[in-house]
């Protein structure tokens, strides 16, 4: 059985409570965007800051409430991103996604599937904390809690992407 | 009123005996969904295993038995609530498809563009949203009763609300904040108005003796499922001559008369808003949970609840004190046993995941009532909700495992 440990280890209760990159960002330069769990009432706020001659992020805000689980995920994930290449950034988000599902595949006993694929976006990212996170999933209903704030970066970056376009 | 034994009745609900995680189940969801005493399920077990046949239809014995179950279970939710007949019980999937009957065949029938209805901040989704896909769909205009700090309705701008309203759709008791709305008073206002009266009695009926004619509604929504009875199965009841006076809601088998290439027409009510072949096993279910209920005795059941809620109120408030925070009111008159509360800094969610660790069985979110957290100002609440197999042990179970949440997570 998966106790509470798994879930909450301590750099996640670290996180909830002293979040890192609290704030705004002025907009523009730095886009915005609102990521929601409409089952629990999740919300974060994202404030990417791009700067298009390195293509590195200046500068990532949050701000939003929910689960301890969701707010840790997001400072967190402003932590792994700033002053990173996209190229890297994005790398992390398929990363943190495979962690996700990994398991979430291994708990539905279908550990061959395609499992290889993701084991490859895994393969050479380093994670760091974020590993942390991988009790989630022993979790189900609280894996959105943890990849709320990846999909908010991810659809920050589409967006940016699209504005520079 | 002979009081309830607790621990007697406990064993009458099998899973009550379940472990979860190596602890005894304590089940406090119940304004979510209730447990199956052993009555409900040997009654439908019963049904399936000797006189099960689709109903209304085959001439053979146990197709007559099945129709004889089925319209003998619409008596029985009839009588449970104090209707005049039992043909103004309409059968239903659950509350939300009796309040969806009612805006599509009467509201659609009757309103138009300018008119209003009216609506309280407290009411759950599905009594809201219906009526917003017909605001959308017609240009009818939605008011709101607000909410009054002592987590009652603020009635001193009703009668203006009520002005040129065709319709008040109104919960008995909230489902989060556990207050009880006195009906018959908003029944008359409304009426004096010229208005219809919904009431979504989902939250009520199964926790205190219901009588349709004592309220003067017109329309009155539940399920079954909250009330020990299986899912599937909801009621609306509604006065005869309103439901005549209907069009149809789903159309198919069982609700004609007869059809021809060119048209139909209606069956009588309440079979004209039953289509297609109904809930029968359910039903049967639905029979016996009212059965179960009326044997206990519902003002038996009621006395409980009062008891245990008021017992709960005080446990929550003498151990954590300031730090918790209860959304609803404070005593337990005019109050259902449904406690919504939050830790200053903890969200529901992480409080009701440690609740799990304990097999305390608690809902965490915005109960399908966003409006209602809107303006109370929060994302989520935690709630705890009693019924008839909970005991003060339950309780204290709760409060245990409110500490180790508590002490968890302190900041």
């Amino acid at each position: 059985m998966a106790g509470l440990e798994d879930l909450y280890r301590e750099i996640i209760l670290d996180h909830y409570r002293s979040p890192r990159n609290r704030g705004e960002l002025p907009v523009p330069p730095a886009h915005k965007v609102e990521g929601f769990n409409p089952l629990c009432g999740d919300e974060v706020v994202l404030y990417l800051d791009v700067d298009p001659e390195s293509d590195m992020v200046r500068d990532v805000k949050i701000a939003g409430q929910g689960c301890s689980i969701s707010q840790a995920s997001t400072s967190m994930m402003s932590a792994a991103v700033k002053g990173r290449p996209l190229a890297e950034v994005r790398q992390l988000i398929r990363a943190f996604k495979a962690l996700m599902s990994i398991h979430e595949s291994k708990l539905e006993g279908d550990g061959e599937g395609d499992g290889s694929d993701l084991a490859a976006e895994l393969a050479g990212v380093r994670l760091g904390d974020l590993e942390a996170l991988q009790g989630v999933v022993k979790f189900p209903v609280r894996i959105k809690c943890a990849t709320l704030a990846w999909n908010t970066l991810q659809q920050a970056l589409d967006e940016t992407a699209q504005a520079q376009a | 009123m002979t009081a309830l034994d607790i621990a007697k009745l406990k064993r009458d609900f099998p899973i009550l005996e379940r472990k979860v995680n190596g602890k005894r189940l304590v089940y406090l969801d119940s304004a979510s969904s209730a447990q199956k005493p052993l009555a409900v399920l040997n009654a439908m077990d019963e049904c399936h295993r000797n006189y099960y046949a689709n109903i209304h239809r085959g001439v053979y014995t146990i197709a007559e038995e099945a129709t004889a179950a089925f319209e003998a279970a619409r008596r029985k939710v009839a009588q449970f609530v104090n209707a005049p007949r039992a043909e103004e019980i309409i059968f239903t999937r659950n509350a939300t498809e009796a309040i969806n009957l009612v805006a599509y065949s009467w509201a659609r029938a009757n309103l138009r563009a300018g008119d209003a209805i009216v609506l309280s901040h407290m009411e759950h989704h599905s009594n809201v949203v219906p009526w917003q896909m017909l605001a959308a769909e017609r240009g009818v205009e939605l008011r709101w009763i607000p909410l009054a700090p002592d987590f009652r309705l603020d009635l001193s701008n009703l009668d203006a609300l009520l002005d040129g309203a065709r319709l008040l759709a109104i919960s008995a008791m909230s489902n989060v904040l556990g207050t009880i709305n006195d009906i018959r008073p908003l029944a008359d206002a409304a009426h004096a108005h010229g208005a219809l009266v919904l009431v979504d009695a989902c939250q009520y009926v199964p926790h205190v003796a219901t009588d349709v004619q004592q309220w003067d509604a017109d329309f009155i929504a539940f399920s079954s499922h909250k009330l020990l009875g299986p899912t599937g199965i909801g009621a609306l009841w509604s006065r005869l001559e309103l439901l005549e006076a209907m069009p149809p809601f789903l159309g198919g088998g069982e609700m004609i008369r007869d059809v021809r290439l060119d048209g139909f027409t209606t069956n009588d009510v309440p079979w004209k808003f039953e289509a297609g072949t109904p809930a029968i096993v359910e039903a049967v279910g639905f029979g016996a949970a009212v059965d179960y209920l009326s044997a206990l005795g519902m003002d038996a059941v009621r006395a409980h609840e009062v008891s245990l809620t008021g017992y709960a109120l005080e446990a929550l408030r003498d151990r954590f004190g300031e730090s918790l925070t209860i959304y609803g009111p404070t005593g337990v008159d005019r109050r259902g046993g449904a406690v919504s509360f939050l830790f200053d800094g903890i969200h529901a969610h992480d409080v009701s995941q440690v609740l799990d660790e304990d097999a305390v069985c608690v809902r965490a979110g915005h109960h399908c009532a966003k409006p209602l957290m809107r303006q109370l100002g929060v994302p989520a609440t935690t709630r705890a909700s009693f019924y008839l197999y909970n005991d003060e042990a339950d309780v204290d179970a709760l409060v245990e495992a409110l500490a180790k949440a508590q002490k968890f997570f302190a900041v």
